[in-house]
């Protein structure tokens, strides 16, 4: 098949996947043989697409519809109509949900149109299982300038003078972490690749490496190359099996194609990668641990300095980036530093890939430029809360950062100014939550998730921890006591002091962070035995208040047990006896009617 | 070579072991991969195998048992016939998994980290699986479940025998 009239990239990325979009690929494929139509149309494979809210999702070129929430039965409709007689099947086009407008091509959604594909630029657009493609949209072009045309300073000048900055989330100046380990006195160097993404409610670096991985490996070949490495690993997290999977077939190709192994593009330059799988350990995302777990020793952090750049795997000196820092190399060294510093703001350049999720219409993947507002994303991009319920805050930065409130929504997205408001960029976690997250629970879960993770090596993480979850947990089961807000205060700060790695001195910050913009929530815990999100178990009392109830029923439906008694024209009554505690007759109730 | 006994190495288990720590016996840092690949052909590590593991590497015993307690990807106990990874997230938590969860333990009287009694289910509290686009999420076995809510994974897992 020479060339297609119609591609339909497909998404088969975690999300659509998930969502059906194999049963729906079955069936196409099947009608479009009935039909005759195996020359003209083609399917493809794509990654994630960064729309998962309403996959399974595809676009089909060159026209630019998108079609959304396909199954199955859609396919005879699909071929008949549109690819048969060209008429875009309405039905299955994106509904913008404020105006209710359909609107047919992607770039026209707002979802789309507000972003900028620098990173996942081939997302959606290439298929990932196949090296052509990728090299057909300039892959392995700046490889091949770096490899053939530059100096290892040169390289390091270039990234040095982009301002890219570590995505993993510390942001420290990539060029410079370069220029360090290529001064660095050693005959073996390595160069790694941090795909252990641990943030939980972070999936760009899952995205982008299912969706463009020779793009990750090309910025590793670029690295190597500046600090004159011949050893790569890129340590993936063991449950992410499609992105191993699709880096292990990447390998290979690019060995076959000459672009990786010995003297890589007769530039004389050799390089290899290897696939590390991580065993589930969040800390093992930390530098210093995640070298230790490659050298299969328990993955505990140590003390820097020595820093990794002069003694890193093996003690042999190292560098170390995360999947999207590594994801931007390419471009930079193919159209020039400037072009990338051309957006952003004074301190951080680019753009910057986020995982919106949480209580948020969009949920999906965006990349955004630097600069542009908290608002934005969350409300242009975004498209705004679900369900009608107010905004209440957006956590930045997952277990290491903070929560941003309303009153600083128009914070850009920059490393300093979200600091300022006492979150961190992170790797690019964004959960929104709306009216109904309690702030006081969601310090807690941080809290919990911190002391399963802690690794156990020093003292004020391990024990400090764990103190801090126990007086969480006193407060949110209704035990809070006077003197317990401050003692979480004055132990986070304790923490935050001593503790050994960036887990531990990151931990609290959840906790101070809800202290301090919904101190008042706290308050209402400790002294009025309350929750106001109704979500703490233990401070409801499951009873219908009758004179706000709206005699509505909605409550009678929801309950799982047949605990709530209802009929038409009357209050609805719980009956505590067999009330499983599950919460969804508080899910259910527009009037705050449950106590 | 230490002979291997133990009542779940079956069948040509003991041979595909013993492949296993061939191909890595010369390998620094093997141990995890070692020790993966060993799960996958048992399906969890008695401490039998972690003694065959330690010799076959040579390494000690202590060393690889630190190792394989470090990770919460080696299991030292037998799993249930399907393993149900609930998402606990943040994503998947402010979207209700907490409430999946309680639902999945009450039903199938369970705990978090157990198996069920009749070994049908082990239960594990995951955090994060990539997929909060479709949060709650739950994977069983291999197959992934997006936007599952209580009522709706109790249909799901009557799937899995
Ligand atoms: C507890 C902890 C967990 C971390 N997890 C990750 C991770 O999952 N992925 C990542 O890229 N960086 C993670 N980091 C940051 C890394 O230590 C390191 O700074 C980063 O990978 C460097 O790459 P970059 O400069 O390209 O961002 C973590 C740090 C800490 C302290
Ligand atoms: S938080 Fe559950 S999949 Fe990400």
């Amino acid at each position: 098949m020479a060339n297609p009239r119609l591609q339909l990239m497909l998404c088969t990325g975690t999300g659509c996947l998930a969502s059906g979009s194999k049963e729906f690929q079955t069936a196409l494929e099947e009608e479009i043989k009935k039909q005759g139509l195996e020359g003209e149309v083609k399917i493809i494979e794509t990654g994630c697409n960064g729309f998962c809210a309403v996959g399974p999702v595809m676009l089909v070129q060159p026209e630019g519809i998108f079609y959304q929430k396909l199954t199955p039965k859609d396919a005879p409709l699909l071929v008949e109509e549109h690819f048969l007689k060209g008429r875009p099947v309405e039905k299955l086009l994106y509904v913008e949900p404020a105006s209710k407008e359909t609107i047919p091509t992607m770039n026209e959604i707002p979802f789309f149109s507000n972003q900028k594909f620098w990173v996942m630029r081939n997302k959606g657009a290439i298929d990932p299982e196949s090296i052509d493609e990728y090299i057909a949209r300039d892959g392995y072009f700046g490889m091949a300038k770096a490899l053939n045309e530059m100096t290892a300073e040169e390289i390091i000048q270039e990234v040095k003078d982009s301002g890219l900055r570590g995505r993993g989330g510390a942001g420290f100046p990539t060029g410079l972490k370069w220029q360090f380990a290529s001064k660095a006195d050693s005959d073996i160097k390595y160069v790694l690749c941090n795909a252990d993404e641990g943030d939980p409610g972070a999936f760009m670096d899952r995205s982008i490496l299912e969706a463009d991985p020779h793009a990750v490996i090309e910025g590793m070949i670029i690295a190597a190359k500046a600090i004159n490495a011949s050893k790569g690993y890129i340590y993936c997290r063991t449950e992410y099996p499609m992105a191993i999977q699709r880096l292990t077939l990447a390998i290979k190709n690019a060995r076959e194609y000459g672009l990786l192994g010995e003297d890589i593009l007769q530039s004389g330059f050799n390089f290899d990668i290897e696939i590390y799988q991580g065993a589930g350990a969040f800390v093992c995302g930390e530098e210093t641990a995640l070298m230790r777990s490659i050298e299969g020793k328990r993955g505990m952090p140590r003390p820097r300095p020595p820093f990794p750049a002069n003694k890193g795997l093996w003690e042999r000196p190292t560098v170390l980036n995360n999947v999207e820092t590594l994801a931007n190399i390419s471009q930079i060294i193919l159209n020039g530093a400037s072009w990338f510093s051309s957006i952003g703001t004074e301190s951080s350049k680019g753009t910057k890939v986020f995982a919106l999720s949480g209580d948020v219409n969009n949920i999906g993947l965006v990349e955004v430029p630097m600069g542009i507002t908290l608002k934005q994303m969350i409300f242009e991009i975004g498209g705004g809360i679900p369900k009608k319920r107010k905004f209440k805050a957006v956590q930045l930065g997952g277990p290491s950062g903070g929560c941003v409130p309303e009153q600083h929504l128009d914070t850009p997205v920059d490393y300093e100014a979200i600091a300022r408001v006492g979150a961190i960029m992170g790797s690019g976690g964004v959960i929104v939550m709306d009216e109904n997250t309690c702030m006081v629970d969601m310090a807690r879960f941080f809290m919990d998730f911190i002391q399963d993770e802690s690794c156990g090596k020093c003292p004020p993480c391990r024990e400090g921890t764990k103190r801090l979850l126990e007086i969480l947990n006193k407060i949110c089961e209704g035990n809070g006591e006077p003197g317990d807000i401050e003692a979480l205060e004055e132990l986070s700060l304790r923490i935050k002091e001593s503790a050994l790695c960036g887990l531990g001195q990151t931990a609290p910050n959840p906790v101070l962070s809800t202290l301090r913009y919904f101190k008042d929530e706290y308050i209402a815990h400790v002294y009025e035995k309350r929750c106001p999100a109704k979500r703490c178990v233990a401070l409801l009392k499951f009873k219908v208040d009758p004179e706000k109830c709206h005699k509505c029923g909605l409550c009678y439906q929801a309950c799982p047990v047949g605990a709530i008694s209802w009929e038409k024209k009357q209050p609805a009554v719980i009956d505590r006896e067999k009330c499983i505690q599950c919460l969804s007759c508080y899910e259910a109730c527009r009037f705050d009617a449950i106590d | 070579m230490l002979e291997l006994q133990h009542p779940d190495i079956i069948g040509d288990m003991a041979t595909r072991l013993e492949n296993v720590i061939t191909a890595y016996h010369d390998t620094p840092g093997a141990v995890i991969p070692v020790l993966r690949e060993c799960q996958n052909i048992v399906g969890y590590l008695p401490v039998e195998l972690i003694d065959y593991i330690s010799v076959g590497l040579n390494l000690s015993k202590s060393e690889v048992l630190g190792v394989a307690t470090f990770y919460s990807l080696f299991s030292l106990t037998p799993k249930g016939r399907h393993t149900i990874r609930a998402c606990l997230g943040t994503a998947c938590y402010v979207k209700g998994g907490k409430e999946v969860m309680n639902r999945i333990k009450q039903t199938y009287k369970v705990e978090e980290g157990g198996t069920t009694e009749d070994r049908r289910f082990s239960l594990e509290a995951v955090r994060c699986l990539g997929a909060c686009g479709l949060a709650p999420v739950m994977v069983v076995d291999q197959d992934t479940h997006g936007k599952v809510s209580p009522d709706r994974i109790v249909e799901i897992l009557e799937q899995y025998e």
